[in-house]
């Protein structure tokens, strides 16, 4: 079921000010593809670019193409809630929702996508998500009750739970450790090893450890200079990129000489 | 400086030199506990001197005196004994809980005036039974016609302007930020800014002009509760839409994320984590038309009698029910108004109880 992403001459914009040029890249399913980049460099927004989450924002916009299993997810007759459903996300800060039980943060994707479902049905998909996310043993015997009353990491892997429950092809992360404690990033990155056999990943992150534990393939984006736009500098194997990059600003930055 | 007064473990011949030399930075001057209630008393016993001997005079007086003299005695001592900072910290201290004192004595003897008056004339009699028949100077009558005016007015007031005050909020909040042109937003925003100025007689005439003459509506309950809406709208679209802009911008974007439609979010995500808060500027604009008259003058006749059918026949009102016995100017009268007084009040406190309790059951799981 994971789908492979295809990005070429993707501009982004936030009203007038161009933040990302002309990203060309590619996804393969069923891999781990890790962001990484000094602050400000645009990996977010292009992450938020792959399921039209960026045209949230007020005056946001993109030019290029997106395609996902060659669809292009910008063509003129595609619903941007369709892309979602089928191209999941999960934010930095963990952020259940604050009115509902664990049990309906989980199958609030079903439900609120509209359509009436059997308890049953509902019951099947909150153990399997919940399993998914390693998260249904701790919290089996208290569905109902609040999901903000779980820890940081409780709360992340339930927002992963709640993510995975409407089944999409891609699961996007954005930063989704960097509000967590050691003990709740390594269960997270476990959970990302696991993931992987079922969807395509991509993950922003700001711990370039991190990148060079869970992801297959690393992509490096960089700034030109204060006001300019972002860059995609380069993209290769994990490992290419950690010992043996082929542009120095990569190795520049990880090994920490940046700037 | 005085000496100091010793807090901590150490007696001063069983400190080091250094440890001394510390404890002489760290340690400052310190005023008893017991400073405050002394200055207090001082400050009493000095002002009801002063009220014996001067110019000072009455009860208010002393009290005003003694307030002063408690503030002065007790920033001089602190200041020869704790320093500038702790006299300006205690002297900023009594004028906080003194505006305190000042803002709530208004509020507790508005109550307490409506209580002690109100319960000469009310009994269950009073709440069941309408004035008809009862002439302003014997005892007896009561409040019942206009308790049914006034909540199915105020509630058909609520039922115009509470959607359309939330639905209102949620343009502004949720829709016009991704508008081309935010022209329809700040003209929204300036008209719900200078209805909120508008005074409530004016909406009434507003109304008689609009809906009786023009119209040609029967002067009615029906005709009061628009005008009673008019004036909530404001109140609910403002207290909303503060409510709807500290929801955070993630929880909309997780649920865009999760596949779910923009309507949808706004109505099972947004809504609900807003829901106690907006429920209270709800209720605070009901609680605002309750007690408004001037428009109900205009817009609906008096009457003694029961009249369930709020849209035809003249209709009573709690407001116009105190205002009318008020007027008529006899004791008996009198003291129906000031239980009228003490029944709008308290049923204005227990719509407001009911929403808080159905909002804490609905709203943010804790």
């Amino acid at each position: 079921m994971a789908k492979r992403i295809d990005v070429s001459e993707l501009d982004i914009y936030y009203g007038r000010f161009k933040a990302v040029e002309g990203v060309a890249l590619s996804v393969e399913p069923r891999s781990v593809t890790a962001f990484i980049g000094p602050s400000g460099c645009g990996k977010s927004t292009v992450l938020r670019s792959l399921n039209r989450m960026h045209e949230v924002i007020p005056g946001a916009y993109v030019e290029g193409k997106v395609l996902l299993d060659g669809e292009d997810i910008y063509g003129s007759d595609v619903d941007p809630v369709n892309v979602r459903r089928t191209i999941g996300m999960v934010f930095q800060r963990p952020n259940p929702f604050p009115t509902m039980s664990i049990y309906d943060n989980v199958v609030a994707g079903l439900r609120l996508e509209g359509g009436r479902r059997r308890k049953g049905e509902l019951d099947a998909v909150v153990e399997r998500s919940l399993r998914g996310a390693n998260l249904w043993d701790e919290v089996k015997d208290r569905l109902h009750r609040p999901g903000s009353g779980l820890s940081g990491g409780q709360q992340q892997r339930l927002c992963i739970a709640r993510a995975i429950a409407i089944e999409p092809q891609v699961l996007l992360m954005d930063e989704p450790c960097s509000a967590l404690d050691p003990i709740s990033t390594l269960a997270i990155e476990d959970l990302i090893e696991e993931l992987k056999e079922r969807f395509t990943i991509v993950i922003v992150t700001h711990n370039m450890q991190q990148a060079a534990r869970v992801s297959d393939t690393t992509a490096f984006f960089n700034l030109s200079g204060i006001g300019k736009p972002g860059r995609l500098i380069e993209v290769a194997a994990t490992e290419t990129i950690f010992s043996n990059p082929a542009q120095q600003a990569t190795e520049d930055y990880i090994s920490g000489r940046f700037g | 400086m005085t000496e100091p007064t010793r807090q901590s473990g150490l007696t001063d011949h069983e400190r080091t030199e250094s440890q001394y030399l510390l404890h002489e930075v760290l340690a400052g001057g310190k005023l008893p506990r017991w400073a405050p209630a002394a200055a207090g008393v001082g400050a009493l016993i000095l002002a009801v001197l002063l009220n014996v001997v001067t110019f000072v005079d009455g009860v208010a007086g002393t009290l005003v005196v003694a307030a002063l003299l408690f503030a002065a005695i007790q920033t001089t001592w602190s200041f020869a004994v704790e320093g500038r900072r702790h006299a300006v910290d205690r002297l900023a201290t009594t004028a906080v809980y003194t505006t305190f004192l000042l803002a709530l004595a208004p509020l507790l003897a508005v109550l307490l005036t409506v209580v002690l008056k109100g319960l000469k004339a009310l009994d269950i009699g009073f709440l069941l039974t309408s004035m008809r028949g009862v002439s302003p100077r014997s005892e007896g009558g009561g409040v019942y016609h206009a308790i049914i005016g006034t909540l199915e007015q105020v509630g058909i007031a609520a039922l115009i302007g509470i959607p359309l005050g939330v639905l209102t909020a949620i343009y502004l909040v949720e829709y016009a930020a991704q508008a081309r042109s935010r022209r329809l937003a700040r003209a929204v925003s300036f008209f719900v800014d200078v209805m909120t100025g508008v005074p409530s007689v004016v909406v009434g005439l507003f109304v008689y002009t609009a809906a009786v003459l023009a119209l040609g509506m029967e002067r009615s309950g029906f005709t009061a509760a628009i005008a009673l809406a008019i004036l909530m709208i404001p109140v609910v679209v403002r207290s909303t839409e503060e409510m709807l802009r500290i929801v955070p911008r993630e929880l909309r974007e997780s649920s865009f994320a999760l596949g779910i439609p923009k309507w949808r979010t706004i109505l099972k995500i947004v809504l609900p984590t807003a829901l106690g808060g907006i429920v209270t500027g709800a209720m605070l604009a009901v609680a605002r038309v309750a007690g408004e008259t001037a428009p109900l003058l205009l817009t609906t006749f008096m009457t003694q009698s029961i009249n369930w059918n709020p849209f035809s026949g003249p209709q009573a009102a709690l407001p116009t029910f105190i205002w009318d016995q008020f007027n008529s100017g006899t004791q008996a009268s009198q003291d129906r108004a000031w239980a009228g007084a003490l029944v709008l009040i308290t049923l204005v406190m227990l719509l407001y109880l009911t929403a808080k309790i159905v909002a804490r059951y609905t709203g943010v799981k804790k």
